[in-house]
């Protein structure tokens, strides 16, 4: 062996997320259990252009998000469905973060959405900050088997925007 | 039973998660093996690897007899007649992807029935689907009552002179539902159709006889058992297994071979194409003497204690529902909590070192059949104690407090 390991303990993915203590209060952050206990925009939008519904067969949550766009901005946007805190919050804040903004703004968030919660933008300096809100889903990185969930309305978002209304999947 | 002694047996329960003793309640997904298995594996790969049946030379002759060992461990575990009866395959899954493909291909033809029943898990209903796709037989559906237990006579109404087979679990993975596999074996055989029974829930928590259950097959997976991963069997009965074509071509399957004509070897090597994983039947070996050693007798006792200690510590908690109350349960306790995502409570649990499975359990038709998307389950084995079963209790309290 070239590299001498004490123990088992030791291997890389147990110093990562293994046997030290994280506080699951780091994943479920106020904003997150308030959004999910009391989810924003959560309605169907009669008659809006754009909506699609999005499914992740490992846990069974379902969304349907609806969009409305309106000289080039999103004018209204609403979601329906159910899911765990964290794809519920998720969808609630990804409904105000999306207001107003163009479908270009909007696929540039749902990239840095991705980034923050698999980890991806570490090193971009300053982002935090400008995430606003969404800065309560970074927890979502120590907990990888969450990052699913996380990202599922926001999936959705881009396949209502791009005109795919038929269940997308979080597996595809 | 000494389940002090027990656990000291299994060194992963020596470990700690998340900074806390881990409490492993995810057995009927796998469960953890004992030093006797992890040692027979190091001890086959650091003193006698080799390949079976071919090699003239000492370690290859000592190889085969480990394998061939645990294949007759097996025989008097399941209480088959023959080794003969006995075939390796990667797991449960495989094993009725053999059934389904070998006895499907040369059996079943358009119009042909195939009984499942709605508590299967997704292995045993996707083979039966593929050979129906490839044939044109049509798969019938058992329906299951609210407590989780399969409806007798709608079984009875589905079966006729067009059913070939039914396909049924031994013990629900969602429910714990133990059916009564003598019962639909004897009426299955009477309407002419073989039974083929998914033992994986099964062997690990009571005596299995498959002579006594006359079922045609039987499959299960050594890692549900203690034994290793990638390594299960099937048992079919000889007159079966002889009639059924090869699933797979090459290796030990052959007897000879020209361009002509091949002929294949007799049993059990007809169905073992390539070469087998051989630590991993030697570790089952392993596994299965362990598990005789401690008694499944004992076993299935001291696992009804958990599971009544368990379903009555969880029903006394305000919006807890169980899902699957059958009178007839191993090992299983399958449960909602209101206000709580079983996904979240996993997350939760997971932080207080306590594993448990979320999600649909690979059995969508069951959640369907209750009009959930998710349960949460917590499973045992031998290992478990009470006091894990209240850490559980407690666990589901705060985080009832915390997601309200």
């Amino acid at each position: 062996m070239t590299t001498a390991r004490k123990s088992h303990e030791e291997s890389p993915h147990e110093l990562r997320s293994g046997e030290e203590g994280t506080d699951v209060r780091e994943l479920y952050q106020e904003l997150i259990l308030d959004h999910s206990r009391n989810p924003r925009n959560f309605r169907k939008i009669d008659g809006a252009g754009h909506h699609a519904e999005g499914y992740n067969p490992l846990c069974g949550d379902r969304f349907t998000v609806y969009l409305d766009v309106q000289n080039g901005v999103v004018k209204n946007i609403g979601f329906e469905g159910s899911g765990c805190a964290i794809s519920k919050a998720s969808a609630s804040v990804m409904t105000q973060s999306v207001k107003g903004k163009t479908p270009a703004e909007v696929t540039a968030l749902i990239d840095r959405f991705r980034n923050l919660v698999t980890g991806e933008d570490a090193g971009a300096a300053g982002s935090m900050e400008s995430l606003g809100k969404l800065a309560a889903f970074s927890g979502v990185k120590e907990f990888p088997v969450r990052v699913k969930c996380a990202t599922l309305a926001w999936h959705t978002v881009k396949a209502a925007l791009e005109g795919k209304p038929s269940a997308i999947s979080t597996e595809d | 039973m000494d389940v002090a002694r027990i656990r000291r047996d299994f060194p992963i329960l020596k470990r700690k998660v998340r900074g806390r003793p881990l409490v492993y309640l995810d057995n009927a997904a796998t469960t953890q093996k004992p030093a006797a298995v992890i040692e027979a594996i190091r001890d086959y790969y650091s003193r006698y690897n080799a390949n079976i049946h071919r090699g003239v030379h000492q370690l290859s002759e000592q190889a085969t007899d480990g394998f061939e060992k645990s294949r007759e461990l097996i025989r008097s575990f399941l209480g088959a007649g023959e080794t003969r009866e006995i075939v390796f395959v990667r797991g449960a899954t495989e094993g009725i992807n053999l059934v389904a493909q070998s006895l499907g291909r040369k059996f079943v033809s358009k119009g042909d029935e195939i009984v499942v029943t709605t508590m299967e898990h997704h292995s045993n209903i996707v083979p039966w689907q593929m050979l129906c796709e490839g044939t044109g037989a049509v798969l019938r559906v058992v329906p299951i009552s609210d407590r989780g237990e399969l409806e007798l006579d709608s079984f009875d109404r589905l079966l006729s002179s067009k059913t070939r087979l039914v396909a049924v679990t031994h013990v629900s993975n969602a429910l714990g539902t133990v059916n009564p596999i003598d019962v639909i074996v004897r009426h299955a055989h009477s309407a002419g159709a073989a039974v083929l029974v998914d033992g994986a829930q099964a062997v690990p928590h009571m005596k299995v006889d498959v002579k006594s259950l006359d079922c045609d097959f039987y499959v299960f997976s050594s890692h549900k058992v203690y034994g290793p991963t990638g390594i299960g069997v099937v048992y079919g009965k000889r007159r079966w297994l002889e009639e059924m074509p090869p699933y797979q071509g090459g290796g030990d399957m052959i007897a000879s071979v020209t361009f002509e004509k091949t002929l294949y070897n007799r049993l059990p090597y007809k169905f073992e194409a390539g070469t087998p994983d051989i630590a991993g039947a030697i570790g089952l070996g392993a596994a299965l003497e362990y598990v005789n050693h401690i008694g499944l007798g004992a076993i299935a006792r001291h696992e009804t204690d958990l599971l009544i200690h368990a379903a009555e510590s969880l029903e006394e908690i305000d919006g807890v529902r169980l899902i699957g109350k059958a009178a007839e349960r191993a090992a299983v306790v399958s449960f909602v909590v209101d206000g709580v995502h079983p996904h979240d409570l996993g997350t939760f649990l997971d932080q207080e070192g306590i594993a448990i499975r979320t999600g649909h359990h690979c059995a969508q038709p069951v959640m369907q059949r209750y009009g959930i998307p998710a349960t949460a389950r917590a499973s045992f084995g031998m290992y478990n104690t009470k006091s894990e079963v209240d850490a559980l209790a407690k666990g589901i309290r705060k985080a009832q407090e915390f997601f309200a």
